[in-house]
């Protein structure tokens, strides 16, 4: 769990955030319910009780931020690294990219939630640059 | 778009607790935003932005103030807002993208200073809120 009185460089932040995943997406499909279309499979998402004990979204949570996490690892070849997922959200998925800002979005209020006074606007600054750069990587490959 | 019942009870409630420390929330968003989106800098040539600035302070008070405005006048902000609406059309002119980024960083500040009251609802709630509020100061600018 987490720790809020710890800093933390930017590239060891995930490791220590296991549940922000599942509450980051959790959050993504109650504030702006339309991101549900790509979970209907997923079954019960009717209120936000549900979407947040949902087993499936927790699990998906998770998935999407250690990739998200493994991803940051990389940040001077953000392209590179997501050059296949780019793709698979592409031709696979068909999710419109303006979903990894939203979710992007999220995450950092997930973490301001769980940092408070240590998520600094200057620690914000550095995470809206990652997420902006994630989104802009795994857009790059749409065609 | 308009906020359900429910979501007006959360947006009331929660406001009730932000009023208490309406500058410091006031004055952490702008920090937030001059930060996060430095191009909103573009619109305060003219003011000392730096963290503990009394220009600062006094905006952000300003900004939570107007929030607060529309809180209680949560049934109609058009209303509420107006004079707010017909300035920023005719003589500040923000390009209305900077209400996405300032909307956004008074969600981080309250995630940050609420945590336990900024529930997803909660979030959900002063998403849409906020929302509306900036479509308000919009409305009149073409």
């Amino acid at each position: 769990s987490l720790s809020a009185s710890e800093s933390f460089p930017m590239s060891q932040l995930f490791v220590k955030v296991d549940e922000v995943g599942a509450e980051a997406l959790g959050r993504l499909l109650v504030v702006y319910p339309w991101t549900q279309r790509f979970f209907e499979h997923f079954g019960d998402l009717s209120s936000a009780d549900a979407v947040l004990g949902n087993a499936k979204v927790k699990a998906h949570g998770k998935k999407v931020l250690d990739s998200f996490s493994n991803g940051v690892q990389h940040l001077d070849d953000l392209k590179g690294t997501f050059a296949e997922l780019s793709e698979l959200h592409c031709d696979k998925l068909h999710v419109d990219p303006e979903n990894f800002r939203l979710l992007g979005n999220v995450l950092v209020i997930v973490l301001a939630r769980h940092f408070g006074k240590e998520f600094t606007p200057e620690l914000q600054a550095e995470f809206q640059k990652v997420v902006a750069g994630v989104a802009s990587a795994l857009a790059h490959r749409y065609h | 778009m308009s906020l359900t019942r429910a979501e007006r009870t959360i947006v009331v409630s929660m406001w009730s607790k932000i009023s208490t420390q309406a500058d410091v929330i006031g004055t952490e968003t702008l920090e937030r935003l001059f930060s996060c989106y430095p191009q909103a800098k573009t619109y305060f040539p003219h003011f000392d932005l730096h963290s503990g600035s009394a220009q600062l302070r006094a905006h952000g008070s300003k900004v939570v103030a107007a929030v607060g405005d529309a809180v209680k006048s949560i049934d109609n902000v058009t209303s509420a807002l107006s004079k707010l609406s017909e300035l920023h059309a005719y003589v500040l002119r923000v390009d209305p993208v900077n209400f996405k980024f300032l909307s956004h960083c008074l969600l981080v500040t309250l995630a940050s200073h609420f945590p336990a009251d900024f529930t997803a609802d909660a979030h959900a709630a002063w998403d849409k809120f906020l929302s509306i509020v900036s479509g308000v100061l919009t409305e009149k600018y073409r």
